[in-house]
């Protein structure tokens, strides 16, 4: 299992990370954020389902979830397992501060028509969305061809002791959500303030959904829903305490060259505690 | 590292400490006995609070000091607010500050260095109990401080505290 996480962008593009492609949702939920002692270990489910938080289609592949720890170094997984429908691991928090758990990878995806009219895409499933591939497959003067720059990342975090924010540094690499509001500090009550880049700028208009966990006991998703303003930033009011599942979208047309358009999404567990 | 773990002094001892140094602060903490199942005697956490409920002084936190490898700490959390306000930056356990569970009944508790630098204003004592397989309940009683003249203020908890009474005096 690839465990390195040295230069982060290098790992992104590689794309040795792939997320489902799935219009089920990617979640990974740890029992708790909020931690004491000093060596606390925290479990984590991860899944694809329907219902946030309720493991009932996928469990989810660890080989692209990594941990890293308030010294900004890589943590390892442990007790990895994997089920029918959910995943499970600890974390050893064996150092306070704050921990963060990911997926994430970022590449080029590409659709073009062949000259009789057939629809063309890149990377095809289960191909790896790498440069080479990508010079090999894409044919540069395709009919009506579309190279997108996209990203996915997915997240959650673990404090034990006080909140810390080494872990929570930007890669500056596709869409990505840096604290206002520490992400393990947050109460039903209080608003909280969460900034979305954008390779490493504000990510102005990004559309992002926040819904709370326990759908299945209730009748509507009960989503909020927000956009985030010309600082890239959006204002939370958790209505209650509890897990929550947040998702994020944006795109534009400035990308870097050959893509001519840019697509990242987002998504992270939070755990809003009474106060 | 190791660690040493002091029970809160024995109430003379503090009492006497508050009459050299001048005001203390007492606390007369009412621990319910309740009828169930299995019962554990409750985390506390006593603090002074100032009005932006930043910490002024912490007073006492009461949990298992005894079990091995610290697991008492474990639990320190669900003083959810304190260990917010508080708790999570610090290191316990701390001497004087670290101290046993207490049963049900009452339990009087003197502070005098812990309160010996606060300055005048507003505050609010601060308690909050948790409960292991049991649940959580958090008191407030304000106060100006130093006391001009003797006070009594209490506050009555409905499940995890009993009457919690705060005694200043000039």
């Amino acid at each position: 299992m690839k465990k390195t996480l040295a230069i982060v962008a290098a790992a992104l593009t590689a794309a040795s990370v792939t997320l489902p492609v799935s219009a089920h949702r990617a979640w990974i939920l740890p029992v708790a954020t909020v931690l004491s002692s000093d060596d606390p270990w925290v479990s984590f489910d991860a899944a694809i389902s329907n219902d946030i938080f309720h493991p009932d289609y996928h469990a989810m592949r660890l080989d692209g979830v990594q941990a890293i720890g308030p010294d900004g170094q890589p943590v390892e997984l442990q007790n990895s397992h994997s089920g029918k429908h959910r995943s499970n691991f600890d974390l050893n928090l064996a150092q306070p501060g704050t921990y963060k758990v990911y997926s994430a990878s970022a590449g080029l995806s590409a659709r073009w028509e062949t000259a009789d009219g057939e629809r063309k895409f890149w990377p095809g499933r289960g191909e790896r969305p790498d440069p080479e591939g990508f010079k090999k497959n894409v044919p540069m003067d395709g009919k009506n061809l579309q190279i997108t720059q996209g990203s996915r990342r997915l997240e959650t975090f673990v404090t034990a002791g006080a909140p810390s924010t080494t872990a929570l540094k930007a890669s500056n690499v596709g869409l990505e959500l840096v604290p206002v509001t520490h992400p393990n500090d947050l109460y039903a009550g209080e608003a909280a303030t969460f900034t979305f880049l954008i390779d490493g700028e504000p990510a102005v208009g990004a559309e992002v959904a926040v819904i709370p966990g326990g759908s299945r006991y209730r009748d509507a998703q009960a989503e909020i829903k927000l956009s985030s303003d010309d600082k890239g930033q959006v204002s939370i009011d958790w209505p209650q305490a509890g897990m929550y599942f947040l998702e994020a979208e944006y795109s534009d047309d400035r990308a870097e060259a050959p893509a001519t358009s840019r697509r990242g999404t987002y998504t992270a567990t939070f755990e809003v505690l009474p106060l | 590292m190791l660690k040493r773990v002091t029970r809160l002094l024995p109430l003379s001892a503090l009492a006497l400490a508050g009459a050299v140094q001048g005001q203390t602060l007492e606390v007369d903490l009412g621990i319910p006995r309740l009828q169930v199942a299995e019962y554990h005697k409750p985390y506390v956490a006593l603090w002074v609070a100032r009005e932006d409920n930043s910490v002024a002084a912490n007073l006492a936190v009461l949990y298992d000091v005894e079990l091995k490898d610290e697991e008492g700490e474990k639990w320190l959390k669900d003083m959810r607010q304190w260990w917010r306000r508080s708790g999570r930056s610090l290191d316990m356990p701390i001497d004087g500050l670290s101290g046993a569970t207490k049963g049900p009944g009452e339990h009087r508790l003197v502070f005098s260095d812990r309160v010996a630098d606060l300055a005048p204003g507003e505050y609010r004592l601060m308690v909050e109990a948790a409960r292991e397989v049991g649940g959580r309940e958090m008191l407030e009683v304000p106060f100006q401080w130093p006391p001009q003249k003797t006070l009594e203020a209490a506050a009555s908890g409905d499940e995890e505290l009993a009457t919690v009474k705060l005694i200043l005096a000039p």
